[in-house]
């Protein structure tokens, strides 16, 4: 399982970018950590998701 | 008459404590964007004894800022980064005040904000939001950022939190109230979102990490 957001997915396996397009997340306005660091974007195609992994996906909205 | 910078420090240090005193004027915070909460974002921390602040901003002073944002009816026009020099001069004239009127880009955020401890994320579109938060987090390693999303429309003010998302980011506002999905921005809701942001500020700079 791979904890998203404080909430367990069974998602072990899938990369980070398919999971995200999946998910619905517009790539260009959010930033996600994996188990404490930051992910670059480049790097979202190249990350397969591992059990255990713990992410935080934040959004953003505009305003200012 | 205005106060001398010593008399300025001793109140300062008076208020605040030495120590915490010592943290924030010795303290470097950028600003990204300089509307409705840089402009309040700024005030607040140059009033607090904030050391040197770096304003941030390519744009100008248009009639349609002034119903949230800290300018004045005289400097409509005037590039943000000068205008808002100039009110914290009046404000806080022995606050070192750096200015970039300058879009920040993937390209050269690391040469406008090195040497800042914290960067306010004070921007209006969502995606500069992101490139900030992103470049920063990647290229920045000791640097925190202080970000907002979710301040726009009539929603209650007291869904506006401040949140730690990440090891060194904090994200200040309702996280949902798009500006493109409401009809305007609201003084009060964006300067407590601000207000959220500066505040955060202080307490990193206190050594207060959790929220």
């Amino acid at each position: 399982m791979v904890e998203v957001n404080s909430q367990a997915l069974d998602i072990a396996g899938v990369t980070l970018s398919r999971y995200l397009s999946d998910a619905g997340y517009d790539a260009t306005r959010i930033a996600v950590e994996c188990n404490g660091e930051i992910v670059p974007k480049a790097n979202y195609e190249a990350t397969i998701l591992a059990d255990g992994d713990c992410l935080e996906i934040v959004s953003f909205v505009g305003g200012g | 008459m205005i106060p001398s910078k010593e008399e300025w420090q001793q109140a300062w240090i008076a208020r605040n404590g030495e120590a915490l005193q010592q943290r924030f004027s010795s303290a470097t915070v950028a600003i990204c964007g300089l509307g409705g909460l840089g402009s309040n974002i700024a005030i607040a921390l140059a009033r607090a004894g904030i050391g040197t602040l770096r304003l941030l901003d390519f744009d100008r002073v248009d009639l349609t800022n002034l119903h949230r944002q800290q300018y004045k009816a005289n400097q409509v026009g005037q590039y943000k980064t000068e205008a808002l020099q100039e009110i914290l001069g009046e404000i806080a004239p022995y606050t070192r005040v750096e200015i970039h009127a300058t879009k920040v880009t993937e390209a050269n955020l690391v040469s406008l904000l090195q040497e800042a401890d914290i960067v306010c994320e004070a921007f209006d579109v969502a995606e500069a939001k992101a490139m900030l938060v992103n470049g920063v987090l990647e290229q920045l390693p000791r640097c925190y950022v202080v970000a907002a999303s979710g301040m726009a429309g009539m929603d209650t003010p007291n869904t506006i939190q401040t949140r730690q998302k990440m090891k060194r980011l904090y994200v200040c506002g309702d996280g949902v109230s798009d500006v493109g999905n409401t009809t305007s921005l609201m003084a009060p809701r964006v300067m407590l979102c601000a207000a959220h942001q500066a505040h955060t500020v202080l307490r990193i700079l206190a050594g207060m990490y959790e929220v």
